[in-house]
């Protein structure tokens, strides 16, 4: 930083400096420059306080998780006993979750963005549209918790009970279909994905809406000049352009579900299962147990956010969940890193092809 | 003579059709979110204070008199239950005020040093720290709240003073949504900052100002309006912040405004219903819909407020 400041004081005194002040004026020079120092000082040790609030959130983290953390806590699920209890479950539930949120949020938030920056015209009803994405981006994710629970579990409870294998339906008359017993839960893994997606969908369509608006309009032009229809210069030129900054900035939003636990506990998530969706707990098994991968959307679910939650209300008199609450955070935070990395490399590629 | 060969897709015929298709498919992504909206504000109303059909409404359970001016909250479904909304309206007040004095001169500094003081490689290095901060979740505030920030700081400065301070506490609260929060008034005060003009700044520093003349007394009046907006944005999302909340917060909810006792906020009230035991259609869980409607509509005010400041006194330099 350069600490030159605007009025330099005669370090001499008044009388041999070229510029004379007026009597008084010096000390009044000198108060001013000793409060800006005062003032720069304390601007920057604000923004490196919070640096220091990072460096010790996580120290205190990695200390809390010692002794704690090892390999078995991916592969062990949750047990009340804390030298047992692991994340596995948590890790498999949050991956089923955002992988429905991604498939629902990434088109319609993506289409919508679409729509609003390349389609729309300025009417009334885009007006409310623009006006209400701002306010959803506001809204607490809790709200949308008791969205959820109203009406797409009560959905998946109306499923439930048509699929209890007892269902058949009179079609007028001729045939009675009877339908299939298929175990729903009420609190499945795609209620919580549906949930979760009208949590990160404003968001998600904040960030393909930026990424649209870099495209340069010269883009647009040319391509509508030389007789492309809207749609073939939306589709061919327009969002090929936009894709680095769509692709981060989506991946990075969507990425903000697996640490919201909130809106799921209103779903009524477990906290204490030891199940994972769909009984998948390798990866391998997502391709030697088909009929399970299709059984895991609508199976029961806990996620990672909501089992660190668990781990640090439980009561212990020896205080031992503290520890496994810490390793659930590192893995969380792994996680997300890891994703903003992907985000991050998606970004170094996509871009460097790119040059206007 | 050669011609560029064209891609197969140039030759296909354009179906007018097809286009508009896509477009109706478009919109319809688009207005989502209208329904949405419309979906949360008609769960909160047919739970809350009309119920069509047989069910009843918490508001018909319930006076709205009770439930705005009552002093006590007990949700239990016996005949002791109080539904008084003031206690739960306290703790969030108490945890957004301590949640502001620690995250506006924090994240205002924060901005103006960027802004202002920082050289392009501070700040290059400042901001992804931020980003981290502000991509943290919740939960694990929570945990550094109840786990850190309270037996190993507040307890030993509160100790020294003589007053043993309880494990669940709406200071602790109030502090780690302030840290939360921060990182969300240092990049909107920021980008405000950023958008008053260099010729401003200039003119100041040639009529002999100091750095802090200029930042205090030229840019941060010029980028009030949006600062002001960003406060307001943090507040309010410091009253719908959860997880942290529920987990330091505590489940004690009194009507107190003293920061060292446990304060439980509307949010955390509804994390910790839903994961009792309450059957689905009792009157606890009831209530939940009730303190809905209250958090969405307070928290949609400040927005409101918020982005109407913003377009109200915006300047607009050419």
């Amino acid at each position: 930083m350069s600490s030159t400041d605007a009025v330099s004081v005669p370090s001499s005194g008044a009388t041999s400096s070229p510029v004379s002040f007026i009597s008084g004026a010096d000390s009044s020079i000198r108060r001013r420059l000793f409060l800006s120092r005062v003032f720069s000082g304390l601007c920057r040790f604000v923004t490196y306080a919070t640096l220091a609030v990072l460096v010790v959130l996580l120290t205190a983290i990695i200390w809390s998780s010692l002794g704690r953390l090892s390999p078995d806590f991916l592969y062990n699920t949750n047990s009340s006993n804390p030298t047992k209890a692991g994340m596995l479950a948590g890790l498999w539930g949050s991956f089923w979750l955002i992988l429905f949120t991604a498939i629902l949020s990434i088109p319609v938030g993506v289409g919508s963005a679409v729509y609003l920056e390349e389609i729309a015209k300025d009417n009334f009803f885009v007006r409310v549209i623009k006006t209400n994405l701002a306010n959803l981006a506001g809204v607490p994710s809790i709200v949308y918790g008791i969205l959820g629970y109203t009406v797409f579990r009560s959905a998946a409870a109306v499923l439930k009970v048509w699929f209890d294998g007892h269902h058949a339906f009179n079609i007028m008359g001729l045939f009675r279909i009877r339908l299939n017993k298929l175990p729903i839960y009420e609190d499945n893994v795609l209620v919580g994905a549906l949930t979760l997606t009208l949590v990160v969908l404003p968001t998600v369509i904040a960030a393909a809406q930026e990424a649209l608006r870099s495209v340069p309009s010269s883009i647009r032009i040319a391509s509508l000049a030389l007789g492309a229809t809207r749609w073939q210069t939306i589709w061919r030129q327009v969002i090929p352009a936009a894709l680095p900054g769509i692709s981060t900035g989506v991946i990075l939003s969507t990425s903000r579900a697996i640490g919201e636990a909130a809106p799921l506990i209103m779903l009524g998530a477990l906290t204490i299962t030891s199940m994972v969706p769909g009984n998948i707990d390798s990866p391998i098994e997502l391709i030697t147990k088909p009929s399970q991968v299709l059984q895991a959307p609508l199976d029961q679910f806990t996620a990672m956010p909501i089992e660190i939650y668990d781990w640090s209300k439980r009561p212990d008199p020896q205080d031992r969940f503290t520890a496994v609450a810490a390793s659930g955070i590192i893995v969380l935070m792994a996680v997300l890193l890891s994703i903003n990395a992907v985000a991050m490399v998606v970004r170094h590629y996509a871009s460097r092809r790119l040059k206007w | 003579m050669t011609t560029a060969k064209l891609p197969a897709w140039a030759n296909k015929p354009v179906s007018r059709r097809h286009e508009k298709f896509i477009q109706a498919a478009l919109f319809l992504c688009a207005a989502l979110s209208v329904l949405t909206t419309a979906a949360i504000i008609l769960v909160l109303l047919t739970n809350a204070v009309y119920a069509p059909g047989d069910k009843t409404a918490f508001f018909e359970r319930v006076s709205l008199w009770e439930f705005v001016s009552g002093t006590h909250w007990k949700p239990t479904d016996g005949a002791d239950a109080r539904f008084g909304i003031l206690p739960l309206l306290c703790g969030t007040l108490m945890v957004a005020v301590i949640a502001s004095l620690v995250s506006v001169p924090a994240g205002l500094g924060a901005a103006i040093y960027m802004s202002e003081y920082a050289s392009p490689r501070e700040r290059e290095f400042l901001k992804p720290i931020l980003e981290i901060l502000a991509g943290i979740p919740s939960v694990v505030y929570g945990f550094f709240g109840l786990k850190f920030i309270t037996p190993w700081i507040l307890k030993p400065l509160f100790s020294l003073v003589g007053i043993d301070l309880p494990i669940f506490n709406a200071l602790s609260a109030g502090i780690v949504v302030g840290i939360m929060v921060t990182p969300l008034i240092a990049s909107l005060s920021e980008d405000v900052i950023r958008s008053v003009p260099r010729s401003l700044r200039e003119a100041a520093y040639a009529l002999g100002s100091t750095r802090f003349d200029v930042s205090a007394r030229i840019v941060v009046p010029a980028a009030l309006s949006g600062i002001l907006a960003a406060f307001l944005l943090a507040f309010s999302r410091a009253i719908g912040e959860t997880m942290a909340v529920a987990i330091t917060g505590g489940q004690r909810a009194i009507a107190t405004l003293n920061p060292m006792e446990g304060a439980q906020t509307m949010t955390g009230f509804m994390v910790h219903a839903s994961t009792g035991d309450s059957a689905a259609d009792s009157i606890s869980r009831m209530s939940i819909y009730a303190v809905g409607i209250a958090l969405f509509v307070i928290t949609l005010t400040i927005n409101i407020i918020s982005g109407w400041i913003l377009r109200r006194y915006r300047e607009v330099y050419q």
